[in-house]
């Protein structure tokens, strides 16, 4: 890096770099994933603010305005109840994220608590704990998730249990990975040799090693996890009428193709626009985070 | 080679047998009687006792699994309770337009996602590379299900070129295998392109191009080929995204395949039918997988020796 080459002149003193600031340093020149940080902002804010700004009550149905296109009075459109599709975009946005975001934290806590204890003892419970993990990830795509619907019943609780589940071992292995690196360093040797209890060797010294990766898969990991949670909902395993989730509205416009493509266009478009918006965050944070990562 | 085979079919029997395990276990997982479950909701209290002594869950749970895994061994997979065929029937019949909608969209993603790879590997930094990443982060993103509506809407409903959904022609297949190969392209655009530009860097890339190789050669001798190795690994567990991803598409077209079997039968609580399929899913899965740590042995010596 070119901040190692010394200036002709010394320094009088120099700022000292914290491990934030050289990731903000490097995050702030990424054009693509500051715009999508916004973009998920203000949909954060968005679905938070729900009750303030959307237009119209979202359950509300008005006979007199069954599947009207989009106009100045309904912004995109109206579905088979008459009811303002707009505003339940803005509606559905406070359970996608929230499924987003409840099903990646506890995968991750759970992955992230497994990982660093496997590759921390390593030996046999290591090799139990990994087999394990290769058995969940056996079960491909959508199906560990679909298996725990079916287990448990439909409803949006039990699909965050079940996207949850899924991110477990995608966490697991990342971090074991790093705890395995991080074991050896000087810093981590030191701190054992002085007597620090294995509790804190785990999670004080190690576990904050282990973030930058971690942080850029969650990031990547709600966009698949609001895209799953769009999917079960969409063939009827996940949110159930009338609950304004993007895909359950998607499904009901299924009927209408041809006729009313509003009701199927905009609440896909939402699901696109968020998914597509953690994806390259995501890359930008695994640019600016993890350098071995970089191509 | 043989020891490498050998050592690799080996790891496949414990994962296979804790998939079997995690299968057998479902039923008794689910909350309330598995006697009832299986007799359903209008059985007499005689049927469920039939059905118990039936599914042998009156013995000790040990030699339920035992008897299970030899049932499995011979492909008796129970009765489903909606129908009452044999589960194996109704897999064998949706069996076929599962896997060629699964060959069909890895053809397209195959051909797509190496092809647009390779492109923006070789102009770099160009208008191509850039066309092709913003196709490939679009395609992880696009929700399949909305992407294959929208496809119905424009060629099925308005132009009327191509059949909304159902099974036979080859114009059937289109939209499906497009729908579903898609997201997969755009991972192995990504990844291709990655690969391609860590190979190109190689010292004896730059040997050949020095010592006069024609640039064809250099990029489709020297790199593609190199690059393409851990491409192979990708291609292997992408074949699982579409297995996954295929319950969603053939929901969206009608397709009379394993995916749809599934979610009717998780709406209907058909728990034979259930285990059967994750089972299966995870089965091809797993010797998806195998088939591919092979052929990798075969291509890369040094996998074999680890």
């Amino acid at each position: 890096m070119s901040a190692t080459t010394a200036p002709a002149v010394p320094a009088t003193h120099t700022a000292i770099r914290t491990p934030f600031g050289e990731f903000w340093r490097r995050f702030r020149t990424k054009r693509v994933a500051l715009v999508s940080l916004g973009v998920i902002v203000v949909l954060v804010l968005a679905a938070a603010l729900a009750p303030w700004i959307a237009p119209y009550d979202q359950a509300t149905p008005d006979y007199d305005a069954l599947l009207e296109g989009p106009s100045w009075v309904h912004w995109a459109g109206t579905d088979t109840y008459g009811r303002d599709i707009f505003s339940r975009m803005i509606w559905g946005g406070q359970v996608s994220l929230t499924v987003g975001f409840l099903s990646v934290v506890l995968g991750c806590v759970v992955g992230v608590a497994l990982g660093i204890i496997s590759g921390f003892f390593g030996g046999w419970l290591d090799g139990l704990l990994m087999r394990i993990m290769d058995v969940m990830l056996a079960f491909p795509g959508i199906l560990p998730a679909i298996a725990v619907v079916a287990l448990l019943g439909p409803g949006i609780v039990n699909v965050i249990y079940a996207i949850a589940l899924s991110a477990v071992p995608v966490f697991a292995r990342l971090v074991r990975g790093t705890t395995l690196a991080l074991k050896q360093t000087l810093y981590v040797q030191a701190s054992r040799s002085i007597g620090v209890s294995r509790t804190k060797l785990m999670f004080v010294h190690i576990l904050p090693g282990t973030m930058p990766a971690v942080i850029v898969y969650a990031s990547l990991r709600m966009g698949t996890s609001i895209l799953t949670a769009a999917a079960l909902s969409f063939i009827g395993l996940g949110a159930q009428p009338p609950s304004p989730e993007w895909g359950a509205m998607l499904s009901d416009g299924r009927s209408y193709l041809g006729v009313a493509d509003h009701v199927t266009i905009f609440p896909g478009m939402a699901i696109l626009i968020t998914v597509l918006a953690f994806n390259l965050l995501g890359d930008g944070l695994r640019d600016a985070l993890d350098q071995k990562l970089r191509t | 080679m043989l020891e490498y085979v050998f050592r690799r079919l080996a790891g496949t029997v414990p994962v296979l047998l804790a998939v079997s395990l995690f299968v057998f276990a479902f039923v008794h997982l689910l909350p309330g009687d598995p006697a009832r479950m299986v007799a359903g909701p209008e059985a007499s209290l005689e049927q469920v006792e039939r059905t118990r002594a039936e599914l042998w869950l009156d013995q000790p749970i040990w030699s339920q699994y035992v008897r299970y895994l030899d049932q499995m061994a011979h492909f008796e997979l129970g009765r489903s309770i909606k129908t009452h065929e044999p589960v194996s029937k109704l897999i064998g019949e949706r069996f076929m337009p599962t896997l060629w909608l699964t060959v069909w969209s890895m053809v397209w993603a195959v051909v797509a996602g190496i092809g647009l790879g390779v492109l923006s590997g070789v102009r770099r930094g160009g208008w191509e590379d850039r066309a092709a990443m913003i196709f490939a982060i679009s395609g992880i993103s696009f929700p399949s299900f909305w992407l294959g509506l929208m496809m119905i809407d424009l060629f099925s409903v308005r132009l009327g070129w191509l059949p909304t959904g159902g099974y036979g022609s080859w114009q059937h297949f289109v939209m499906p295998a497009f729908t579903l190969g898609s997201a997969v392209a755009a991972v192995m655009a990504r990844f291709t392109r990655s690969a391609f530009v860590e190979v190109a860097a190689e010292d004896y890339v730059r040997t050949a191009r020095s010592k006069g190789v024609t640039e064809r050669a250099v990029i489709w001798t020297h790199t593609v080929r190199n690059a393409l190795i851990p491409v192979i690994t990708l291609t292997g567990l992408q074949f699982g995204f579409l297995l996954g991803g295929a319950i969603v598409v053939e929901t969206v077209f009608a397709w009379p395949g394993l995916g749809r079997l599934l979610i009717d039968s998780v709406s209907f609580r058909d728990y034979p039918v259930i285990q059967a399929e994750i089972l299966l899913f995870a089965l091809e899965f797993v010797l998806i997988n195998l088939m591919v740590d092979l052929l990798y042995g075969l291509v890369n010596p040094e996998i074999r020796l680890k």
